[in-house]
């Protein structure tokens, strides 16, 4: 069985044709459906990035903006149903991972990409201990013998800073702190060095301590490896900390993009102003924190042109009548608003 | 886990002593002479009355004698029928039979169920899903003699298939008592398994397990299943006692001279004594069954075990 | 018969009590959320907009309705009296005229299997609605004040479970000279409150510790009035589900300890007794088993599906 595993995965992966000039991975117009009983919801409208080796994207937004979905469209673990892809293509060195038979797109998981949650004990089967669940990469996509695939475990937990791996190889997940169980995930997912890691909300269950600590450890561990990082997060100060470039998704799509200095030095959409605006920062010592009007849109009923138009305080007629595509600002940023350069250079 | 093994086993002791003594209050406490009750409606020489008393300790106060009693028990003493003979002479013949037919509708009804149980719940909604659903349902509400006879009477007697009374044909005398006692069990089975395997299935972990690149099959035959195995683990230990109730039913209808019969025909023909008797020892191996499932299930679930 | 304690499993994992101690069953048990005092009335009318629509609930209430009314007013039915009974008679089989045929006693079997309805669903009704009474008087004591009293009452709950309904209900009734509705339904009460009462405790453990319930104690309620008000309408929905099925159980229990002989006696007109009767002619006279067995199955059919129809519309997370 465990042979059987290796073949199919290496040979599976290997035979497609990848050209190595092409970014790493391009999502490309994704659109993912929810079919509930209370209607269709566009989890995902036409979702666009790339990403680079060695490069960190952070893909920013409020709970149902879509960028866990888009996130786990390219991983291929959408529950389905109620969630359809049903347009679009996630590029992988220029395959198109959403076209692949689907045990082909199994192999690619964890093999070239992986994938870390934001709740370590419920993401971890409760069932099994830590190391046996890490083992499980080994033993199933390379038909590593048992004693093998547990050192090799012991190794992983070792380089993601556990204190006496060997003894907590043998742990459950229960047992460990919550800190230490987000580290065990992510020693599961860099077990076959994959070349993309999303790590999806990974500090959002943590204290603000450990916080900071396993932000390092994936910066460092991104910068031994090279791989290319997606993070997902709602978190502002993470984004600016380690991340060189930024998603900012609202109601389904991509609402700002560029790099990480750019959007904090000057944000060209107003709800990335608004979520600016809506943090603390040492800088803006002093001044008022100002939250952004209004609550986040009912996805089934999504307002008319502009989904951000009802909160927005740039929000003219055009708004509510017309969508703003994501338009091409220069200098590698994006942004889907009417009035994104006045936003911008701050004319209001 | 020791711990947690030394914690159960403790707990056991109390229970057993607190439904043994249930049992015998209930007997030796229902308002009325005792002795009378015992022999029901015949009439009693004297001296067989003295001497019942003196068998059954009644002269002594009623701690002591709950005392003799549950030390009998322990030392393998169920008490003597009318004829004078040992009620543990009575099981000894007749455990083999109801523990086949116990075996038999257990692996039926546990295989069946498991197997319809992970195909409704692999796919909630569906045909098969909907299928189970109702089926289950049906099976249910058909009691368990209703469902015997009309066995006996279509596939036994009509059509022929099976045989339908005794042990004349070995185990495929068994078959038909093994289906209708596990019936009902299966239904319960196949139901749990159902919605516990379709709860799992959105479980956090086995999203994990489905972004590690497993195989469909690993990740809902081992991360799924193994966690959707304790609920139904947990309802195989009650079930026990259904199917003891069951097989006293049972082998009333199938006419199997096992435990159930023997507790049947006691109560036909109002011999207490052997009621009492084979249904103590019924309630120790359900407890002690309940143990075992309580192990198992400290087994599957090590947040049992450490805590 | 299965033990009635089965019906458990119908109810979902989480009313299945793991064979643990109390203090890791609250851990491991996620708490339920449960909903705010106002939307209780909005969860039943929710469901309720639900269950008009879904044809499982409506076959199941249409034969709730059906035995029920059977059960008051069996002249409804028939105008036949099932003890008018003429030996001439004797196990004649169904005709147009007699649909049902005769019983051994020359009876007509139609007008007895109408009447058999009343005592089924008086014991049904009776057993748990002093079950239900019983269990939230005890689980509102055992959940909502905790500590030695809690621990008695789960050291009896476990004693009781370590007797098997069918196998208890031998034993006792087979002591007792005279069986008829009371005892019976006295031994099933006796033998059946355990499981209602963990139910109903595990039901207030989750909603005592909601914010409403907090906030009552905090305005100076007494511990009746939060029982009573806040705790009560938001702790009794898995009780009430399990009840709907239940009194499905029970009706089969019945039906099994008569027919074992321990349960009701003659004369009384009851489907289990029926079935006894009919189990050494079967082979002459398969009638005899096959229409009380049918009305027994219907009508435990008809309570099982509408418990399994309440709660698919009152557990928010089956949906």
């Amino acid at each position: 069985m465990a042979t059987e595993a290796k073949e199919s995965t290496k040979s599976s992966i290997e035979e497609l044709e990848f050209n190595p000039h092409a970014p790493l991975l391009e999502v490309d117009d994704l659109h993912v459906e929810f079919r509930t009983r209370a209607g269709v919801v566009k989890a995902n409208d036409g979702v666009t990035y790339s990403l680079g080796e060695g490069e960190t994207m952070a893909i920013v937004g409020e709970s149902g903006s879509g960028k866990t979905v888009s996130a786990q469209a390219v991983m291929g673990i959408i529950d389905s149903p109620p969630g359809y892809i049903t347009k679009g293509a996630a590029r992988f060195r220029g395959v198109d991972l959403l076209a692949l038979p689907e045990d082909e797109r199994r192999a690619f998981r964890g093999e070239k990409m992986a994938m870390i949650f934001q709740d370590a004990l419920s993401a971890l089967n409760p069932l099994f201990r830590v190391g046996w669940q890490i083992a499980e990469m080994y033993r199933q996509h390379r038909g590593t013998s048992k004693t093998e695939a547990r050192k090799k475990a012991i190794e992983l937990l070792d380089r993601v800073r556990i204190p006496a791996a060997k003894e907590r190889v043998d742990s459950y997940p229960h047992e460990f702190s919550g800190g230490m169980r987000q580290r065990a995930m992510i020693a599961m997912a860099l077990a076959l060095d994959p070349e993309v890691l999303i790590a999806d909300e990974p500090t959002t269950a943590l204290d603000v301590t450990v916080q900071a600590q396993i932000m390092k450890l994936l910066a460092d561990l991104q910068a031994e490896t090279g791989m290319g990082m997606i993070l997902i997060t709602h978190d502002l100060a993470v984004v600016a900390e380690v991340t060189d470039r930024a998603a900012v998704m609202y109601a389904g799509r991509i609402v700002e993009q560029g790099t990480t200095k750019q959007i904090f030095r000057a944000s060209y959409h107003p709800y990335t102003l608004g979520l600016m605006n809506s943090i603390a920062s040492p800088e803006q010592k002093g001044t008022k924190l100002i939250p952004i009007p209004g609550s986040p849109p009912d996805l089934l009923h999504l307002p008319s042109g502009c989904p951000f138009h009802p909160r927005c305080v740039y929000a003219q007629d055009i708004c509510s009548v017309d969508r703003p595509p994501l338009r091409d600002l220069g200098d590698n940023r994006k942004s889907a608003c009417h009035f994104a350069e006045e936003v911008g250079t701050g004319a209001k | 886990m020791g711990r947690y093994l030394i914690r159960r086993v403790l707990q056991f002791v109390p229970v057993f002593l607190g439904a043994t003594f249930l049992i015998f209050s209930l007997v030796f406490l229902i308002p009325g002479d005792p002795i009378r009750a015992l022999s029901g409606d015949r009439p009693m020489p004297a001296s067989v009355q003295q001497a019942l008393e003196a068998r059954y300790n009644l002269d002594k106060p009623f701690w002591q004698q709950y005392y003799l009693y549950v030390a009998g028990v322990v030392q393998g003493d169920f008490g003597e029928d009318f004829r004078g003979r040992e009620v543990t002479d009575i099981m000894r013949e007749r455990i083999p039979v109801t523990f086949k037919l116990a075996i038999y509708a257990f692996t039926f009804e546990v295989a069946i169920g498991i197997a319809a149980g992970i195909m409704a719940g692999l796919r909630k909604g569906g045909f098969i899903d909907n299928l189970v659903r109702i089926s289950t349902l049906i099976v249910i509400s058909i009691p368990i003699f209703v469902l015997g006879f009309m066995a006996q009477l279509l596939i036994g007697v009509r059509w022929g298939w099976l045989p339908v009374s005794g042990l004349g044909d070995g185990f495929k005398s068994y078959i038909l008592p093994a289906i209708v006692l596990g019936s009902t069990s299966l239904a319960y089975i196949a139901r749990l398994t159902r919605t516990s395997l379709a709860e799992n299935m959105r479980a956090d972990y086995v999203r994990t397990a489905t972004a590690k690149g497993l195989k469909r099959s690993r990740v809902v035959g081992v991360h799924a299943l193994r966690n959707s195995m304790i609920p139904v683990i947990t309802f195989l230990g009650v079930d026990l006692g259904g199917l003891m109730g069951g097989a006293i039913i049972t082998e009333g209808i199938f006419n199997l001279p096992g435990l159930g019969n023997a507790v049947f025909r006691a109560v036909v023909q109002q011999e207490g004594t052997v009621v009492v008797g084979i249904v103590t020892f019924l309630v120790l191996i359900f407890l002690l069954s309940n143990l075992v499932v309580d192990v198992l299930y400290a087994v599957l679930d090590p947040r049992i075990r450490y805590e | 018969m299965s033990d009635f304690r089965q019906a458990e499993a119908v109810t979902e994992t989480e009313t299945v009590a793991p064979p643990v101690t109390e203090e890791v069953e609250e851990e491991v048990q996620k708490p339920i959320e449960g909903p705010p005092p106002g939307a209780t009335t909005s969860l039943w009318s929710d469901a309720w907009k639900e269950l008009r629509t879904s044809p499982l609930f409506l076959v199941s209430l249409g034969l709730v309705v059906l035995f029920i009314v059977m059960a008051i007013a069996p002249q409804l039915f028939t105008s036949t009296d099932p003890r008018a009974c003429s030996l001439s008679n004797s196990l004649e089989r169904p005709s147009s005229e007699h649909w049902f045929g005769f019983d051994l006693q020359g009876c007509d079997y139609y007008a007895r299997s109408i009447y058999g309805a009343r005592i089924s669903m008086a014991i049904g009704v009776t057993v748990i609605g002093f079950a239900a009474i019983l269990a939230v008087i005890l689980g509102s004591i055992s959940g909502y004040y905790g500590g030695w009293l809690d621990s008695v009452i789960a050291r009896l709950t476990d004693i009781w479970f370590a007797i098997p309904t069918i196998l208890g209900g031998i034993v006792i009734l087979s002591l007792l000279g005279e069986r008829g509705f009371f005892q019976v339904s006295f031994v099933l009460v006796i033998l059946g409150w355990p499981t209602m009462l963990r139910l109903y405790r595990s039901s207030v453990l989750s909603v005592k510790e909601m914010d409403y319930v907090e906030a009552a104690r905090a305005l100076g309620a007494s511990d009746f009035r939060i029982l009573l008000k806040h705790i009560l309408p938001n702790a009794i929905t898995p009780v009430i589900i399990y009840a709907a099925i239940s009194i499905g159980v029970i009706i089969a229990a019945e039906a099994a300890l008569s027919f074992l002989g321990v349960g009701l006696q003659l004369p009384a007109i009851s489907w289990g007794l029926m079935i006894s009767g009919a189990q050494t002619r079967i082979l002459q006279a398969p009638h005899l088993l096959l229409f009380p067995g049918l009305f027994l199955s219907l009508a435990v059919f008809g309570f099982i599906l509408m418990g399994d129809a309440l709660r698919d519309a009152l557990d928010p997370k089956g949906r």
